[in-house]
Formats: structure tokens, sequence, C-alpha cells
């Protein structure tokens, strides 16, 4: 579904490696090449991708889990199959970019292991709860809506596989938003109680949704290299604006107030929103968020149980290579 | 509004129909349970699209059962508010996942049932049943290839998925007589060439079942005692369970759109 905003600064390692490459990797860069993976790159821009690709990865597969809270209740059968779909290409995505993250360099079960032992992060904003309907509503709405923001820019990112991945990402992402939007204006234009169930969910995600950006530019230090390499195009806060600016009028439409009374429109027609409570965000960060535990807990409950299954199919496919190498032996 | 179940006139059509439908949701929405939970991620893809698939089933068939119905119900009226002893889909698609070689059992008992007993259904004289029962069993066949594969696996794998898959099978066994039983309604339905008569597949399943288990290293059970009632409404205590689940906000917020 979505990375959280990563920045990331590595210690520049170029004195190890070869300056004229390292010079043509950056000339590369600058006329907009796309890097492949057999291609030279710098150690730290190798780190920092495999960190991006696979933080970008874990929230897809963790962000499955707030969403397939409802797949047995979603509340019409419809629903309930477009909800499932959805989740499965959450799936999907984690795959790919699991992938992406392979040719790298670094397996999947490396990657998946560092996220279960807690060592990898995951967007944040998977750490809240699916409490109400309306909440997988407000997520396609608002969640892949912000993911949208973040990953468009994503699709020019200077290393070929992610680059390709986010492009096939973000045709799926946009369907699920219109998707969550529709459950939205459904809610709003049916009875009270379904209204005050969008904007009880509207109140609840708001300013977590706003976090998912990253921390505000003037804290934010890590930017330098990923804007240098062409992996980051935008910074944190234009993204956040943007998405602003763009959701706005699309809660102006639904009839629902975005809380924040502060919030107002200024010349340039922008909405300028009220000072994000960064408290919240640096706690959920650190694994205090209404969801942490439970979130990692059930990755790694399906991991723990399912290690006999992946034995299983491991020593069934040795078996059967032993057994047709035997029999070509013959 | 209301809360209340609905009543349905259950013609042996309609009662056909809402069978299948009822086997086709409560075995999708079982698999359903283990999306964000597989043993590995390529799992929780092939789970859910088997679900996906079964859910468009029950979609088709209960959309059907309305229609042949022709009063004022609909696949969710259908779906979300009839009561445990309404439904009337096998017992074999109500029991819990439990580890994923239950799981895997049951879709195979079901599926190497469902692909024969779909393209049997292909040539019924009613035309949206054949319909159904086209596209059914395309998707019934890539089932049965997804789960007769892992069963191989499971079964040839390591001793733990041995022991596994073959408490499974001695588990779920006593739920696949249902299967091939059919009523006088059903009976009269096959005499007009609308259904197709599911006891003259059992050979053939058995030897599906046979094929896969042997190369499997595993064994069917001795015991032929076979559980019967989800078609009539008698089911284990699970599904209640899953329909308080299911029907969950149909039941708590009546009549509204979603």
């Amino acid at each position: 579904m979505y990375t959280q905003a990563l920045n990331t600064a590595e210690a520049d390692d170029r004195s190890l490696e070869d300056a004229a490459r390292a010079a043509q990797f950056e000339a590369r860069i600058d006329a907009e090449e796309r890097i492949e993976p057999n291609d030279w790159m710098p150690a730290a821009y190798r780190k920092t991708l495999t960190r991006q690709i696979s933080q970008h990865a874990h929230s897809e597969i963790v962000g499955m889990l707030p969403e397939g809270n409802w797949i047995t209740r979603a509340p019409t059968l419809r629903r309930k199959a477009a909800l499932l779909a959805k989740v499965q290409d959450e799936c999907g995505h984690g795959l790919y970019l699991y992938a992406a993250a392979e040719t790298l360099g670094t397996s999947r079960e490396e990657l998946i292991d560092a996220m279960l032992a807690g060592k990898a992060k995951y967007s944040s904003i998977f750490n809240y709860p699916t409490l109400t309907w309306a909440d997988i509503g407000t997520i396609g709405w608002l969640v892949d809506g912000a993911a949208i923001m973040n990953q468009i820019p994503l699709c020019r990112c200077s290393y070929g596989p992610y680059a390709r991945a986010m492009i096939r990402v973000c045709k799926e992402e946009s369907f699920h938003q219109r998707q969550g939007y529709e459950i939205m204006l459904t809610l709003c234009r049916g009875s009270d109680e379904q209204k005050a169930m969008g904007q009880d969910a509207l109140n609840r995600w708001w300013w977590p949704v706003l976090m998912m950006f990253g921390p505000p530019d003037a804290t934010s230090q890590h930017s330098d290299t990923s804007t240098k390499w062409k992996i980051k195009r935008f910074s944190n806060d234009e993204l956040r604006q943007k998405f602003v600016d763009a959701t706005v009028p699309q809660a102006q439409y639904l009839g629902l107030t975005i809380p924040d009374p502060g919030m107002i429109q200024d010349d340039d027609g922008h909405w300028r929103y009220s000072e994000i409570d960064w408290t919240e965000f640096k706690q959920v960060l650190a694994g205090n968020g209404p969801c942490n535990r439970d979130r990692i807990a059930a990755r790694r409950k399906a991991h723990d149980e399912g290690a006999w299954v992946r034995e299983a199919a491991a020593a069934y496919a040795a078996k059967r290579a032993h057994r047709r190498t035997a029999r070509a032996a013959e | 509004m209301s809360v209340a179940n609905i009543q349905v006139a259950e013609t042996p059509l309609v009662l056909y129909a809402l069978r299948r439908a009822d086997d086709a949701l409560i075995l999708g929405h079982r698999l359903s349970e283990w999306c964000g939970h597989a043993p590995m991620l390529e799992e929780d893809m092939a789970l859910s699209n088997i679900a996906l698939d079964l859910i468009g089933q029950a979609r088709e068939l209960y959309s059907y059962a309305a229609k042949a119905e022709g009063k004022d119900n609909d696949e969710d009226k259908l779906a979300y508010l009839r009561d445990i002893r309404q439904y009337r889909n096998l017992l074999l698609v109500e029991q819990p996942n439990g580890d994923f070689a239950q799981t895997l059992v049951r879709q195979f008992f079901y599926s190497a049932f469902a692909d024969l007993y779909w393209r049997a259904m292909m040539t019924s004289r009613d035309t949206t049943l054949a319909a159904i029962a086209a596209k059914s069993e395309k998707e019934s066949a890539y089932h049965l290839r997804h789960a007769s594969e892992w069963i191989i696996r499971l079964g040839d794998g390591t001793n733990e998925s041995h022991s596994r898959a073959q408490a499974a099978i001695d588990h779920l066994w006593a739920f696949t007589g249902e299967m091939f039983a059919v009523d006088e309604g059903e009976r009269a339905l096959i005499h007009a060439d609308i259904l197709v008569d599911p006891a003259s597949l059992r050979g053939r399943w058995l030897t599906t079942l046979s094929d896969v288990l042997s190369e499997a290293t595993l064994e069917l059970p001795q015991n032929n005692w076979m559980q019967q009632g989800g078609r009539a409404g008698s089911h284990s205590e699970h599904l209640g369970h899953l329909l308080s689940e299911l029907q969950s906000m149909q039941r708590t917020f009546p009549g509204q759109t979603w």
C-alpha cells in the first residue's frame, strides 16, 4: 500500500570505490537514465534502496492486517469480494516489491526476518485500528490517496525495478482509492448513523494520514542523498500539501468536516493545516501506537505457524530433485 | 427495516441453488480467513484467489435462487438474513480452517468433487445453471490442481507434514458422504435433466483421491461412517459463529445500503 517517507543517510563509501565508475554513475543519474540490477552502483545507493523498497514491501504486508480485519464482516457480498481482492492486491504489491529488493542482493527471507525481529520499519499508519466499516472506506480514500501521492514520483525513481514496480502498483492503488471513496460516498448518502460513522472515521484517520508523509522538511535531515540520486523527487511537506489540497474538496463533496478547525485556504488556493502532533508520530514509530504489538504479533504468528509448511515444501522439492537426478543417472 | 430472518419459498430449484450457493459462500469465507495469515505470501494470494472465485460463484447462485423464487429477495438478503437453520451448505465446508493441512484437505475433498460436478452440470437443460457450471468448472479445475499439489507436498514432505495431512484426512473424511446425497426434490430435477446425479460421480471422485493420495503416500480411512445434516440445516456448532461474524453488519444496522 504505502511506504513511509523514507529518508536515509548513508555513509559515503565512494572513497572505497572506483572514482571513475562513481562519476559515471552520477552522470547517468543526472541524465535521467535508469540504473538496472547488474549495473555498478555505490554501496550506499544499494543500501538505501534495499531499505526503502523492503520497508515498502513490509508496509504492504502489514497493511493487509487492518483491512483484513473486515473481510469476514464486510456488509454485502459485493463489498466482501472487493475488499478481499484489494487486500490480495496488497499482498501482490508486497511480493513484487520483495522481488525488486532482491535484485539488489538481499533475499526475501532475510528482509522478512528483519521485519519480524523489529529491525525493519513499515508505515506507521498501519498501527492504527480499523474499528468500523467506515474505516475501510477511509483507508481506501485517504491512506491509499496519500500512498498514490508518494508513489507517483517513485515511478520515475532512478532504480529501474523499483520504478517499474511502482507503475503497476500505482494503477492498482488508484483503483483502491476510488473504491474507498465510493464506500464513503455510500455512507454519506445513507442514514444519519452511517454518515456519523464516516465522520468518526475521518476524525480518527486524518492526522495519522498527514503523518504518513514523514517529518516536516525543517527537521528532516536525510533527504539530500535520496534527492540527489533521484530516488526522492519531492520533499515531505510538498507532498503533504499536495495531498491536503486534493483532499479538502473531496471531503466537502462528501459533506464531511476535516477535524482541523484552524484550517484555512490561503490566497494561492492552498489549504493550510494546523500543526501536526509529532509527539504522537514519534511514539508510534517507537512502537507505542495502538496496534504496533498486535501487528508484529500477527505476522510472527503466521510466520511461525507456517514454518512446518515451508519446510515440507522445501523437503518435497529436494526429494523430487533427488529422484530426478537418480532417474537421469539410470 | 427489520432484523428478522427472511423467509424463502424453497421450491426444489430454489433449494438446490441455495445449497450450492451456501457451499461456495461458506467455503469462500473460510478461505478468506487466511488472508494476511498464511504460511507464505504466495498462499495468501492463492487462498484469497480461490475464496474470490467461490464468493463469485455464490453470488451467481444466490441471484439465480432469488430469481427462481420470484419474491423480493436478493443475493445479500439470502446471504445475510437467513439463520443457521436456514443455511443449506455441506458440513464439510463449514469445518474450521485448523492448520494448513486441514484447510487444504478440506479443499481437496471439495474441489475434487466440484471439478467433476460442474463439468457434468454444463449439459444441464437449465441454461443459467449450465452457464454457471461452465464458469465454475474452469475455476474448480484450478482449485483442484492447487490443492492436489499441496496434498502431495505435505504428504511426501516431512514427517510432520505427513502426519498433519493424514490427521486432516482422518478428521474430515466423515463429512464427504453428504456431497453425493440427494433428496426427493433434487431427484425430480435429475430426472428432468436439470441436475446431474452426484452419486454418479463418486467413482471418478474416488479415483482422483486415490491417485493424488498414493503419490502423497497418504491413505483414506477405513471408517465409512458419514455425517449428514447440512443440506437440511442441521449443522455443526462451528457455522453459527461464522454466520454471526459474516452477518454482523446487516444484523446491527438493518435495512441500510452499503
